[in-house]
């Protein structure tokens, strides 16, 4: 009779092991995730059921196949606006977007843009490893510039997207940036950001040894997890401007924006109920 | 029932409502911005949402959630945003999730006439996704038509679990006639069938005893998996043969096994017919007058009129247009639809009357082409 782990009743067990490659960050943030949702469900802030994963295509979309919850992997980039119409249909629902740099950043480029204007009630985590690792180490918008990918062979000669900056700049409630290596912070931002109105982005650097470590010169995982972990910057309240980031000076880490503006939603069901004297919804 | 004097947008808007429409997500495009804004009038009144996407892509991922999210859902959009939706579309098969779009073509190709008609995009409609397999199209000719087929299309949608296209045009979308518009009690509504077992035995994929399984949604307690990669009856990624086969045979067979369910048409003088011509949408009423044209020159033509255009019903149009000679297909393209009617009708000669006009095809010219062939 096998242990059970305390986070099994979230887990749909019959598909552990992951797919996730040894030294993979994933399961640092999935742990992370489904920690700070047993205490807020324990706290009776979030019902079970009425939280939802969606993620697009990638690794870290492959999250959606594991917990216990009400899941959609949809297709690449697209996994926001799904989000954004179930809880527009269903405003009780938690909506969480899991999805890689290159889901969220790149082809979904404008979904986030739109959601984060919209200010949409749905909690977006990007994990960032600055590669794509599923299809083989092609170049990420989040690479850092210099970097070796399979489509950069002689370094990437573009500068990387600071997604933080954006969702500051277009608004989010609540943007923060962890890492995997530091976990007890990470299970943290989760945490807060469960419960919070609005958009929240939550950035996540992750270290992918098998494709981005192996073509740095970092194949093993410790080495990699050890490099990222020495650039990692923690402090306590940031500002925007210390959120950019390259490979040789380092990430900060830390909550960037925290705020307590409307969501979507309520915005969006005051104008409706303004309309018809609160009535027909 | 009341009358109303609608175009073949409003009609389909209006029709959606009756329907149950639930969730409209959008982005303009000409010619069906109409819709959008008529439902985004009045939807509300209803309990509906309507909102406005930064694309097409987005406004059809949301449609595809809205409706796990347990609302009848639809789209509207025209060729280039269409193209957009595809890959969604794709993923709206393989998750069976029940969603209408209203495609209503304008002259293609690219930007075209954004504005005037034609029917370029009626093989896109059903066969522009990736995968394979067949979405019900459905196109109806006038305002009222449109208004019915709208209602059809929802209830194909939600019994088989599939997304169905309406097929207009810019000629039907602006075109005014008079509508019987129904109240919802005075319609037949088919909605998705629910899970009878509970949520720890549930199987989002399995159809248990038939092709369409039940179909839980989102915030229920099913723990219900939408999954875009090939999967198991429980949801579960699968790269297996023993799996895609089954998968793909009861995909393909949910929606052709119930082509004769699905099929409509109309027709004049058929039971006295040697040259039909066949034909849908704004060009079927080019094809009626032109039947008529030939008869009062003598010769036996009669028209008629596919309103379901995909899946093909094979013996349905056999045994339609057994006793006639020739068969010709009018259409406002290339001869697009011809070739899935000459895969079909082997005894007999089908020919194409391909045209080209931004408007509808003037009879004449149908009769002047027809001729040649008499």
């Amino acid at each position: 009779m096998a242990v059970g782990h305390p986070l099994d009743p979230y887990l749909r067990t019959d598909r552990i092991p992951t797919m996730w490659c040894p030294g993979c960050g994933l399961g640092v943030v999935l742990g992370t995730l489904l920690r700070a949702i047993d205490r807020r469900i324990k706290e009776g802030l979030l019902k079970r059921e009425h939280i939802a994963f969606v993620g697009g295509i990638g690794c870290t979309a492959r999250m959606t196949l594991y917990p216990l919850f009400d899941s959609a992997h949809v297709i690449h980039g697209r996994a926001i606006p799904f989000a954004l119409a179930v809880k527009v249909v269903k405003p009780e629902m938690k909506m969480i977007v899991v999805g890689g740099d290159g889901d969220i950043a790149a082809i979904g480029g404008n979904h986030i843009l739109h959601a984060i204007r919209r200010n949409a009630d749905i909690l977006v985590v990007m994990v960032n490893n600055m590669i794509y690792g599923m299809t083989g180490g092609q170049l990420a918008p989040t690479t850092p510039r210099g970097l070796y990918t399979t489509t950069t062979p002689y370094g990437n000669p573009e500068k990387e997207i600071n997604m933080v900056k954006l969702a500051a700049a277009l608004g989010a409630n609540y943007v923060a940036r962890g890492s995997i290596t530091h976990p007890h912070l990470l299970e943290q931002v989760f945490y807060k950001a469960l419960v919070k109105q609005g958009l929240a982005f939550i950035e996540v650097l992750s270290t992918c040894p098998e494709i981005f470590g192996r073509h740095i010169g970092l194949r093993n995982p410790v080495d990699l997890y050890t490099e990222l972990k020495k650039r990692v910057v923690v402090k306590t309240k940031p500002s925007v401007d210390e959120s950019d980031y390259d490979w040789e000076k380092g990430f900060v880490i830390g909550e960037f924006v925290e705020k307590d503006e409307p969501g979507y939603i309520e915005i969006y069901r005051k104008y409706i109920s303004k309309a018809f004297g609160g009535g027909e919804e | 029932m009341r009358y109303e004097y609608l175009t073949g947008n409003i009609a389909i808007a209006e029709a959606s409502i009756t329907a149950g429409l639930k969730f409209y997500a959008g982005y303009p495009i000409t010619p069906t911005s109409d819709i959008f804004e008529y439902l985004a009038k009045e939807l509300p009144k209803h309990g509906g949402h309507v909102i406005q996407f930064e694309d097409e892509i987005a406004s059809i991922n949301a449609v595809i959630g809205a409706s796990w999210a347990c609302a009848k859902s639809m789209t509207a959009t025209s060729g280039p945003g269409f193209s957009l939706m595809l890959e969604a579309l794709s993923l709206a098969v393989i998750t069976e999730t029940p969603l209408v779009v209203a495609y209503v073509m304008r002259t293609g190709p690219s930007t075209g006439v954004p504005t005037r008609s034609g029917q370029y995009d009626v093989l896109q409609s059903t066969y522009g996704f990736h995968g394979g397999l067949v979405i019900p199209v459905l196109a109806p000719s006038t305002p009222q038509e449109a208004y019915d087929l709208t209602i059809r299309a929802f209830n194909i949608s939600e019994m088989l679990r599939t997304p169905v296209v309406l097929l207009s045009d810019a000629v039907i979308a602006h075109t005014y006639g008079k509508v019987a518009i129904r109240e919802r009690s005075e319609v037949d509504l088919i909605d998705r069938t629910k899970p009878s077992v509970p949520p720890d035995a549930y199987k989002p994929y399995d159809p248990v005893n038939g092709l369409v399984p039940p179909m839980a949604c989102f915030g229920e307690g099913y723990n219900v998996l939408v999954e875009s990669l090939t999967h198991d009856e429980r949801g579960y990624y699968a790269p297996r043969t023993d799996v895609q086969r089954r998968l793909m045979w009861r995909l393909y067979k949910k929606i052709v096994e119930n082509s004769g369910k699905l099929f409509d048409y109309s027709s004049t003088y058929l039971d006295d017919c040697d040259y039909a011509l066949v034909s849908y949408g704004s060009t079927a009423l080019t094809a009626n007058v032109a039947a008529k044209l030939l008869r009062e020159k003598g010769y036996r033509a009669c028209s008629v009129k596919l309103k379901t255009l995909f899946p093909v019903y094979e013996d349905g149009i056999v045994n339609l247009l057994r006793g006639v000679k020739k068969v010709f297909v009018v259409e406002n393209n290339l001869g697009l639809y011809y070739r899935e009617l000459r895969g079909v009708i082997r005894d007999k000669e089908v020919v194409s009357v391909p045209l080209i006009d931004l408007d509808v095809p003037l009879p004449q010219e149908v009769v002047e082409v027809i001729k040649e062939w008499l």
